[in-house]
């Protein structure tokens, strides 16, 4: 007889519950409307079952919470063959708007809000969102370009601490 | 499904606490499940997002989505969280009686 049948098999189950997740921290990378959504919405949905959500927008993706640039994010036709759209076609002038269009019409019907309403749910909801210092330099952008709910710039190793504890996706 | 008793009614309840039937659901079975849930007393403002949410269900079948409820039941997102930290949607559905909302947004 082995040890564990010792055990009554109801504190062996509550002994190998998962440990629930209580903060995640999420990156995101990709500037097209398909790159940043899912961070979005990852981020929103943590805070809705009262997980702590911090947001790093790095590369691109720092589109989605610049003010000039958030309303402005497109579905990418070219290179994107889960789209199901001809190669060719894909290169016609105006058909990253149109496909974008049609996917906003059918998020809207889900509910699901632009960008920058997104993105000010987001700090509403008590998600900290952040900018990767990095790719600030390079693109030669300031503070006063993002957002005012933008807590700050961080270099990779604060994110890491900010991070500390909780997991981290990379989007 | 199990069977509870909350402020000496007998309700079901699914595996998470939410009410599995509506209509059992009264005013101090809601102030149980929100004591259960460490938010006491229930003050005005949660009891507007509570019936918002209660009323919406019932009269469109589903519960509305986070968006919704900051727009539409008259508190604003930032208050929603004060009032409910955990997930305002998803506690304003359970002390509201009703099923867990089933949305991502």
């Amino acid at each position: 007889m082995s040890a564990t049948a010792l055990v009554p098999e109801e504190l062996l189950q509550e002994e190998q519950k998962p440990e629930p997740i209580k903060k995640v921290s999420i990156i995101v990378s990709k500037g097209t409307l398909e790159g940043i959504y899912p961070g979005l919405i990852m981020a929103n949905g943590a805070r809705m079952e009262g997980i702590e959500a911090n947001m790093f927008f790095t590369f691109f993706g720092m589109d989605a919470i610049t003010k000039n640039k958030m309303d402005k994010v497109k579905v990418a036709t070219v290179g994107n063959p889960a789209l199901g759209l001809p190669a060719l076609l894909g290169i016609i002038p105006g058909m990253s708007a149109f496909v974008t269009r049609q996917m906003a019409k059918k998020m809207e019907a889900l509910d699901i809000p632009p960008i920058p309403e997104f993105v000010q749910l987001l700090a509403d909801s008590g998600a900290k969102l952040y900018a990767c210092k990095a790719s600030v330099d390079m693109f030669g952008l300031k503070q006063e370009d993002f957002v005012d709910t933008l807590e700050g710039i961080l270099t990779v190793g604060e994110f890491y601490e900010k991070a500390a504890g909780g997991q981290i996706i990379f989007t | 499904m199990t069977t509870v008793t909350l402020a000496n009614k007998d309700v079901d309840v699914d595996a998470e606490g939410f009410l599995k039937h509506p209509e059992q659901w009264d005013a101090s079975v809601a102030e149980t499940i929100a004591r259960e849930a460490g938010i006491a007393p229930l003050t005005d403002r949660h009891w507007q997002v509570v019936k918002f949410m209660r009323d919406r269900f019932l009269t469109t079948g589903s519960a509305p989505s986070i968006r919704t409820l900051g727009k539409e039941s008259g508190v604003p997102i930032k208050e929603l969280y004060q009032l409910f930290p955990k997930g305002p949607a998803k506690l304003a559905a359970k002390i509201g009686g009703i099923p867990k909302p089933k949305g991502c947004i």
